[in-house]
């Protein structure tokens, strides 16, 4: 890879609480300019506040507690917060899950996107508002000069995540931050709106990193996956090869647990292979590997050492004892 | 061939006759009186020991379904019989005894303030087991068979992970041994690295206790795994029902299509076709779209599918597509 668009290194985010928690550690990975690039793990895994540390979002209880991150050259970690504002929405955007809490119910969208162009850019409100409509056009809205005057709540669930998707991509932003942009949406929704964003973000060559539950989902549409448990990235690979030949037990697990599509037909219903044992709070993340609980290929220096990163082909990495 | 309308097989232990529940909503002073069809004529059975898939979007009348035949809310027309008899001829409780429901969340679901003893052995003294050693022993037979300990009965909802607690709302469906239970999106508010554990509890609980499911969902991929049969639901009427190898591989209508097509497939990068993906969002059941519902979205559209409404027909053995163009394999 060339210069990486973005660069987190050692990444660490600290949770105060009776006694302070690393919520995140030792994360690291590259974002190439226009790659797409996945982020998956379970809730509580720590996936969503490493999105909001490259926002500089991060708010008590949480905090940065060490790492570089480096947007395009440039360490952004110890950035101002004004120059942070700068930053989001003109390098950095983001998209959240649930579109209804994050547009303003008291503001119609095409204001709402027209602000972009107002704040970012300078332009003059009518200017904007024409091109909030040409926005609107774009991630496929039908009707935008009608509905460029609507509120959220006369919007569907579809509709107002193409709203979240005009406004993040407004001023051309270098990377496109997706926070489980469809779990609250239908599969039929989700599938255009996924086409949508990869679209976009081709044609303009942004760059996604994309964070789900669903690895599926996300194998599908990045060229490179991370897989995180409990606050560490415990594999990372090329998209394919996270399905065809995952490393670590905790991938192997998720890839094997879920039925999929056309399975039965091949080979009759078989007992699914189970993950055992619950998602550890953080406030009980075990010594050593924190899967060691649940490994079903577990021996004792799991549970006392913590595996280092063993480095495997094209960039990608796993951090097993015995990922052999 | 299939059953339909007046000639419902006996030995069906659900059968849904024509089943409509409509809702009025809005008032005289917010722009006039609608009427919701939020289920609009469903005609189903479900046999002992079968489980029934129930695939469809938000909004299609999966959930309205459901708590029609738990005798939740009154049918507008058609009728709901159990083990033979309609619903209601029966009282709650016998109800009660017949059918049961595994709801999605959890963790809304389950009283927080009710040990875990208390949320089993309600049930059982509702139905007159008032001796305490058999409720006692009942209570504890069946946290073994979920999997719990016995200590986990003197404790809360609180104290369980979500898994366990999924594992509480389902020993209370079954610790009345009823035949028939409907999950309700079982495992979608699960942590993925769980959901494995729950559908492979599910399908032993129904070897073991003879149940028959109906198993409403949004993964295909679940669905696929444990139905027998699967019905495909869109704007309150079943646009495809048939067995679940038939369904997967064979689906004549273009909305089940679209559901198999919307699915990621990791291996099959960008295999779906256009053609099969649904346009758009499933539109309002206060404003259907005319003749087939389905018509703004789909591929297949012709100038019939917007004035005429498509029957549920046989296409195959067992299986029956509600589309003008169900003999068009492509």
């Amino acid at each position: 890879m060339s210069t990486p668009l973005l660069t987190v290194e050692d990444l660490r985010i600290a949770l105060a609480g009776e006694r302070t928690y690393d919520a995140v550690e030792n994360v690291s990975f590259e974002i190439g300019r226009g790659e797409a690039f996945g982020l998956v793990g379970e809730s509580g895994c720590g996936k969503s506040i490493t999105a909001l540390a490259l926002m500089g979002l991060l708010r008590r209880p949480l905090s940065l507690a060490g790492g570089r991150i480096v947007l395009d050259g440039q360490e952004i970690q110890h950035a101002t917060p004004a120059e942070m504002r700068r930053l989001r929405g003109e390098r950095i955007a983001m998209i959240f899950q649930e579109p209804m809490t994050a547009l303003n119910p008291l503001s119609p969208v095409g204001k709402q996107i027209a602000e972009m162009f107002v704040l970012h850019q300078g332009a003059n409100w009518s200017e904007a508002m024409d091109r909030a409509e040409e926005a609107l056009r774009q991630v496929r809205v039908p009707s935008p000069e009608r509905r460029i005057k609507d509120y959220p709540h006369q919007l569907s669930g579809g509709m107002r995540q193409r709203v979240m998707i005009a406004i993040a991509l407004a001023c051309g932003p270098e990377l496109l931050i997706a926070d489980e942009p469809t779990t609250a949406l239908d599969v039929t929704v989700q599938a255009e709106i996924i086409d949508l964003m990869a679209e976009l973000c081709a044609a303009k060559g942004t760059a996604i990193l994309m964070i789900s539950h669903d690895l599926g989902l996300v194998a599908n549409m990045c060229q490179r996956v991370a897989v995180m448990y409990a606050g560490r990235i415990v594999e990372a690979q090329v998209a394919e090869a996270i399905f065809a030949a995952p490393r670590h037990p905790y991938t192997q697990g998720l890839v094997n647990s879920l039925p999929r599509l056309g399975e039965r037909s091949r080979h009759g219903r078989q007992r699914l292979r189970e993950i055992s044992g619950v998602v550890p709070s953080i406030a009980t993340y075990p010594a050593g590997c924190r899967f060691n609980p649940r490994c079903a290929a577990v021996t004792d220096i799991c549970r006392q050492i913590a595996p280092e990163i063993t480095p495997l082909p094209a960039d990608g990495l796993v951090r097993c004892h015995h990922h052999g | 061939m299939d059953s339909c309308g007046a000639t419902i097989m006996a030995d069906a232990l659900l059968a849904l006759d024509e089943l409509a529940v409509h809702f009025t909503v809005g008032s005289v002073f917010s722009g006039g009186v609608k009427t919701l069809r939020a289920v609009d004529g469903v005609t189903l059975d479900v046999k002992p020991g079968e489980c029934l898939g129930l695939v469809g979007e938000s909004g299609c009348g999966k959930s309205t379904l459901a708590l029609a035949i738990m005798g939740l809310v009154p049918p507008t027309a058609g009728a709901v019989a159990l083990d033979g008899r309609d619903l209601k001829a029966r009282d709650r409780l016998e109800t009660a005894r017949t059918v049961q429901m595994v709801f999605q969340d959890p963790y809304a679901s389950l009283n927080p303030r009710q040990s875990v003893r208390r949320t089993l052995a309600d049930p059982l003294r509702l139905q007159g087991v008032t001796n305490r050693t058999e409720v006692d022993q009942r209570v504890m037979d069946m946290l073994a068979k979920v999997g719990l300990r016995p200590e986990h009965a003197g404790r809360y909802p609180h104290e369980f992970s979500g898994g366990q607690r999924q594992r509480i709302g389902i020993a209370r469906a079954l610790i009345l041994q009823p035949k028939l239970v409907i999950c309700d999106e079982p495992v979608s508010a699960l942590d993925v690295s769980i959901r494995a554990q729950i559908i492979n509890l599910l399908l032993e609980l129904k070897d073991e206790m003879g149940l028959a499911y109906i198993m409403i969902s949004h993964d295909l991929g679940v669905v696929e795994h444990v139905s027998d049969r699967v019905a495909v639901m869109y704007l309150g009427r079943i646009v495809e029902q048939g067995g679940w190898q038939e369904i997967f591989e064979n689906p004549r209508h273009p909305y089940t299509r679209a559901l198999i097509a919307a699915i990621p497939d990791p291996f099959h990068r960008a295999a779906a076709t256009a053609r099969a993906k649904a346009k758009g969002e499933i539109a309002s059941a206060l404003n259907p779209p005319s003749g087939c519902h389905f018509h703004p979205r789909c591929p297949l559209k012709a100038e019939r599918c917007v004035t005429e409404v498509p029957a549920l027909e046989a296409v195959a053995a067992g299986h029956r597509a509600a589309c003008h163009f169900r003999e068009r394999t492509y």
